[in-house]
C-alpha cells in the first residue's frame, strides 16, 4: 500500500514541531507560518525573510468547542480549536488541550505542547505538532 | 465596457436531489434560465460553471465541458469555463460571464452554479468543505467551517455583546422566508427554540445555525443591454460586480468579527453602480451560518458595527413588516447551500424580484437589489448591484 | 561491570500526562471490591495518557524539560538520542528521530529506539554512557516513556500506566556522576507481547520471585559487591515499581528503609509507567538532591533483566536551573480524573467507527 498523504505535511514539519516562522529582516513584522513575502514591504522583504522561532507564548483570541470534526481527529471530539495572540505577533490556529471548555475564556495566556495532531487513517502516518495548554498548568518558565 | 443584463433566470429545486447526478442539475438549470431567456442553443457564445468540489464530491473535474457536452453544445465547440472559488464560485463565475459581455468579447452567456453534495457523507462534507480552510495551517489543526465561523460568532459576542438569541433570529427570519419558496430547501418555518435548542455544531453555533448540505443549480443568461429588450420586457442590469480577496486564513487577519473582503466588495460595487447602501431594496446575503449574515449586514453598511443582532431581532430585515428585506428566498440557511450554486441563486432571487416574480416573497416596489456571496472564510468575496428596468 | 569516570548525568526532564483513573473506578467495573487489585499491589490511581498523547510526545516533553534546565548546551552537540519504550507508536518508524528534530538535535547524531519491557529506558542511558564514556560523542540523550496498556479486566489494567523522563548524558558540568552501572539479564519469559498483539500477556505469579526479585536483588547485591556499598551508604534509592508493593519488598530485602524509597516511589499515585518508572522515580529524586547525596537506582525489565546505577550528585546541582521546567511533584499537582467510559474510549478500548 502506497500513501502519500503524509509527505505534504513533511515540508512544514520543522517549522511545526518547533515554531519556525520568518520575520521580515526591512520592518521586522514576525509571520507564523511562515511567508516569503511581508505583507506591509512586499518586493522589499524578498531575500529577506529570515527563520524567526517563537517562544511558545499567547493568549486566547477567541475558541469554539467542536461538537462535529473532522473524522480525523476521532476521539479527541469533542476538542476545543482556538486562534492564539503570540507574544511575537502573528496569530495561531490551534486545539487547546488540558483544560475543559468552561474554563476557557477569551484572553487567557497559554504556552505550547507537543501532542498527537491526527492521523488520516489507522495505518497511515502519525502528524504531531503544537497545541496550546493553559499557563496553570506546568510548563517551561518564560 | 458596455451595460450588462439579465435576460433569463432559473434554478432547480434545493435539496436533496437523489434522482440527479451534478450534470443533470447544470443542464436543469441551465435550461430553465434558457428557457426564460427565450434564447436557442445556437445563440450562446460562453459558459461559466461555478463549481466548488466535483472533484472532490464525485470524483469528476472538468466540470464545464462536461455541462456543455450533456447540455447537447459540444458539436458548437463553445467557450466554456469552470470557476472555483470556494462557496463564492457562482459569485465569481458571475463576475467573469459579466466582463466577458461588458468587454464585447462574447454577446450571449450562460453563467450557471451546481453542486452535488448528497454523494459524500456528513463527515465526508465536513472534510470536503474545510478544504476551503488553509489546509496546512487551519484545516490540518482541526478547523472545520463551523468551527471557524464559531470563533468569529464568539469574537462577535465578546465584542459587541451579540446573543446566541439575535444569532438565532437570523435562522428564524430565513426559514420564515424559505417557508414561501417552492424551491427552497427548507419550507418550514421554525421558533427561537427549536434553534437554540438544537445540538452544538462548534460552541456557540447549532446546527439551525448552519447552512445544510445541498444539492442545486442556478443559471443566468446574460447579454449587452442594448440587445436585451428584444428578449425581455424586463431586463435587469448588473450595476456593480465585484470580487475582493483576503487572506486566506481567518487567523492572519486583524480582524475577527468583520471580513474586509465584504466592506471592499460591497464599496466598489456601489461606487461603481453609483448606488449608496440606502439605495438597496433587498439583499441576498451570505448565510452559511448565522453569525455571517450579522456581519455581513455590518460590513455592507446596512447597520454600524455591532448592531446587527439587535437589528435583526427587531424585524428590520424581515419580508414581513421590514424595512429591507434580507435573504427572501430563505437564504442558505432554508433555501439550502450547494457551494457552487449559491453566488447564482442569490442573483436568480434579486432578478424574480426586480421583476416581480417572487410570488408570495415579492418585496414590492423592489427596484434595486445587491448580492454577497463568500468563499472560505472571507478569503474571496464577490458583490453584486442589480437593478430593474 | 561498567564503570565510567566522569560520565554522567547533565539534566534531565521528566513528563505525566494529567489524567488519572482511580484504582476503585476500575475495579467498580469488573465487579471487584473497593480498590480490586489495585489495592493488593498497592496502586491507588494511574496516569492515562490524553487521546492526543503517546511515547513520542511525553519523550518530546521531557526531552524540551531536560533541554531547558541546560540553555548552555547548544543541541547540536547532543550525538546520540534514544528512545526506550515497549509502545512505540509506530512498529517501524523511530520515535527518537522526533524527538531529535523537536530538540533541534538533527541532523549529525545517531538515533534509534529501543526495547526491553520495562528497562529499555534505563538501556538508553547505558547506551549513551558508553558513547560519551569512549568519547565518541559529547552529549547522549536518553529517554524512557511509555503508553502502556492492560488488558481490560487483567490485573494489569490496574497500574499499566503513562509517563516518561529523559536524560541528558555527558562529561561538562554534570549534576549527578554515574560512578558505575551493573547488568544481570537472563532469558525468563515473564511478561511479553507477540507482533501485532494489542495487550500484553504475563505469567502470573511467575513475574515475582524467579523474574522482579531474583534479577533485581541479583544485580543489587553485585552492584554493592563492585562498589563496596550497602544499603545505608545511599540518600536515596529508586527501584523499577511496576505497583507499589513489589519495590517495597525488594527494598526491604536488600536493607533499603521506607525513607529512602519515599521520594522516588511514585506508583502508587501514578501507577506503573514501564520504560519510564526508574526514570521519572530517579527525576523526583534529583528534584529534591542535594549534593553529596547517593542515589541507587535499578530498573527491571521483563524477559529479563535489571540495570543498577549507582550516582552521586554533584556540587554543581547547586547550580543547576531546576526550575526552568516542571518538576515532579508539580507534574503530579495538576491532575483530572477519568471515568472508566472516558478512559476506555481515550485508550481505544472502545472503537471510533465516526
Amino acid at each position: 500500500m502506497v500513501q502519500t498523504e503524509g509527505i505534504r505535511y513533511w515540508r512544514d514539519m520543522r517549522a511545526r514541531y518547533n515554531l519556525i516562522g520568518r520575520r521580515c529582516g526591512k520592518c521586522s513584522r514576525v509571520y507564523f507560518p511562515a511567508r516569503s513575502i511581508c505583507l506591509d514591504c512586499h518586493r522589499h522583504s524578498i531575500g529577506k525573510m529570515d527563520p524567526y522561532k517563537l517562544q511558545g507564548r499567547g493568549t486566547v483570541s477567541t475558541f469554539t468547542i467542536v461538537h462535529d470534526g473532522d473524522p480525523r481527529f476521532g476521539v479527541q471530539v469533542p476538542y476545543i480549536l482556538a486562534l492564539i495572540q503570540m507574544e511575537e505577533g502573528p496569530r495561531m490556529t490551534a486545539q487547546l488541550v488540558d483544560i475543559d471548555p468552561p474554563q476557557v475564556t477569551i484572553g487567557m495566556r497559554v504556552h505550547t505542547v507537543f501532542r498527537k495532531i491526527g492521523t488520516v487513517h489507522t495505518e497511515g502516518v502519525i502528524h504531531y505538532g503544537y497545541k496550546f495548554a493553559p499557563d496553570s498548568m506546568p510548563h517551561l518558565r518564560a | 465596457m458596455r451595460d450588462v443584463a439579465i435576460v433569463g433566470a432559473g434554478t432547480t429545486k434545493f435539496g436533496e436531489l437523489w434522482n440527479d447526478s451534478l450534470r443533470d442539475i447544470g443542464i436543469q438549470a441551465g435550461f430553465a434560465a434558457i428557457q426564460d431567456a427565450k434564447i436557442e442553443s445556437h445563440d450562446i457564445d460562453a459558459l461559466y460553471v461555478g463549481n466548488m468540489a466535483a472533484g472532490r464530491y464525485i470524483a469528476q473535474e472538468h466540470v464545464a465541458a462536461l455541462i456543455t457536452d450533456y447540455s447537447g453544445l459540444s458539436s458548437r465547440h463553445i467557450s466554456a469555463t469552470r470557476v472555483e472559488a470556494a462557496c463564492a464560485s457562482g459569485g465569481v463565475a458571475l463576475h467573469n460571464a459579466y466582463l466577458a459581455v461588458a468587454s464585447g468579447m462574447y454577446d450571449t452567456v450562460v453563467v450557471g452554479g451546481a453542486e452535488k453534495m448528497t454523494d459524500a457523507t456528513d463527515a465526508e462534507n465536513t472534510e470536503i468543505l474545510a478544504a476551503s480552510a488553509d489546509a496546512q495551517w487551519e484545516t490540518f489543526f482541526g478547523a472545520t467551517f463551523p468551527a471557524l465561523f464559531a470563533m468569529m460568532a464568539r469574537a462577535h459576542m465578546q465584542e459587541h455583546g451579540t446573543t446566541r438569541e439575535q444569532m438565532a433570529q437570523v435562522a428564524v427570519k430565513n426559514h420564515a422566508h424559505g417557508a414561501l419558496n417552492p424551491n427552497a430547501q427548507f419550507q418550514k418555518e421554525i421558533d427561537l427554540d427549536t434553534v437554540l435548542n438544537a445540538g452544538m455544531v462548534a460552541d456557540p453555533l447549532g446546527v439551525f445555525d448552519c447552512s445544510p448540505i445541498s444539492d442545486g443549480g442556478s443559471a443566468l443568461v446574460l447579454m449587452p443591454l442594448e440587445k436585451a429588450l428584444s428578449h425581455t420586457k424586463r431586463p435587469v442590469i448588473i450595476r456593480g460586480s465585484t470580487i475582493a480577496t483576503d487572506t486566506l486564513g481567518l487567523h492572519a487577519r486583524p480582524k475577527l468579527t468583520s471580513m474586509a473582503a465584504t466592506k471592499v466588495a460591497g464599496q466598489r460595487a456601489l461606487t461603481q453602480a453609483k448606488k449608496t447602501i440606502a439605495d438597496i431594496h433587498l439583499a441576498e446575503l451570505h448565510d452559511c451560518f448565522t453569525i455571517a449574515e450579522l456581519i455581513a449586514l455590518e460590513d455592507l453598511g446596512f447597520v454600524k458595527a455591532g448592531e446587527a443582532g439587535a437589528a435583526v431581532a427587531e424585524g428590520r430585515f424581515h419580508l414581513k413588516g421590514g424595512q429591507m428585506p434580507v435573504n427572501t428566498s430563505g437564504g442558505l440557511k432554508a433555501r439550502g447551500h450547494p457551494c457552487g450554486a449559491t453566488g447564482i441563486a442569490q442573483v436568480v432571487e434579486a432578478v424574480f424580484q426586480l421583476q416581480g416574480r417572487a410570488g408570495a416573497r415579492q418585496v414590492k416596489g423592489a427596484t434595486t437589489a445587491l448580492t454577497h456571496n463568500v468563499g472560505g472564510s472571507g478569503a474571496t468575496v464577490t458583490v453584486h448591484v442589480l437593478e430593474a428596468t | 561491570m561498567i564503570s565510567n569516570t566522569g560520565v554522567g548525568i547533565v539534566s534531565y526532564g521528566a513528563y505525566i500526562p494529567r489524567y488519572r483513573i482511580a484504582a476503585s473506578e476500575i475495579a467498580k467495573v469488573w465487579g471487584a471490591e473497593g480498590e480490586g487489585m489495585g489495592g493488593g499491589l498497592g496502586v491507588h490511581a494511574k496516569s492515562v495518557p490524553g487521546p492526543d498523547e503517546d511515547v513520542i510526545t511525553i519523550s518530546v516533553e521531557a526531552g524540551r524539560y531536560a533541554m531547558a534546565r541546560v540553555p548552555w548546551v547548544d543541541p547540536q552537540r547532543i550525538g546520540a538520542v534514544y528512545v526506550g519504550s515497549e509502545s512505540h507508536p509506530y512498529a517501524v518508524k523511530p520515535s527518537a528521530t522526533i524527538l531529535a528534530e523537536c530538540v533541534a538535535a538533527c541532523p549529525d547524531l545517531t538515533a534509534a529506539d529501543f526495547e526491553f519491557a520495562c528497562k529499555a529506558g534505563t538501556a538508553a542511558i547505558q547506551t549513551c554512557m558508553g558513547l560519551v564514556g569512549s568519547g565518541m560523542i559529547d552529549f547522549g540523550l536518553a529517554v524512557g516513556a511509555d503508553t502502556s496498556q492492560g488488558a481490560p479486566g487483567d490485573a494489569l489494567e490496574y497500574s499499566a500506566s503513562a509517563g516518561g523522563a529523559a536524560f541528558l548524558i555527558g562529561r561538562d558540568r554534570v549534576i549527578a556522576t554515574i560512578d558505575e552501572t551493573y547488568s544481570f539479564t537472563t532469558d525468563t519469559p515473564d511478561f511479553w507481547r507477540r507482533e501485532g498483539a494489542e495487550y500484553p500477556t504475563h505469567a502470573g505469579r511467575f513475574s515475582g520471585q524467579p523474574s522482579y526479585f531474583r534479577h533485581v536483588t541479583e544485580c543489587a547485591n553485585r552492584l554493592f559487591k563492585d562498589r563496596g556499598t550497602k544499603a545505608s551508604d545511599y540518600t536515596y534509592a529508586v527501584f523499577h515499581q511496576p505497583n507499589g508493593k513489589f519495590p517495597t519488598r525488594a527494598a526491604q530485602t536488600l536493607g533499603f528503609t521506607k525513607e529512602q524509597i519515599k521520594v522516588g516511589l511514585l506508583a502508587p499515585r501514578i501507577g506503573n509507567t514501564y520504560s519510564g518508572a526508574v526514570p521519572v522515580g530517579l527525576s523526583a529524586i534529583l528534584d529534591v538532591a542535594k549534593p553529596g547525596d547517593r542515589i541507587f537506582a535499578i530498573a527491571y525489565g521483563s524477559g529479563a533483566g535489571s540495570d543498577g546505577f549507582d550516582i552521586t550528585v554533584t556540587d554543581e546541582i547547586a547550580s543547576y536551573d531546576r526550575a526552568a521546567a516542571p518538576t515532579v511533584d508539580q507534574l503530579l499537582a495538576h491532575t483530572q480524573d477519568l471515568t472508566y467510559a472516558t478512559y476506555a474510549k481515550f485508550r481505544g478500548k472502545v472503537r471510533f467507527q465516526g
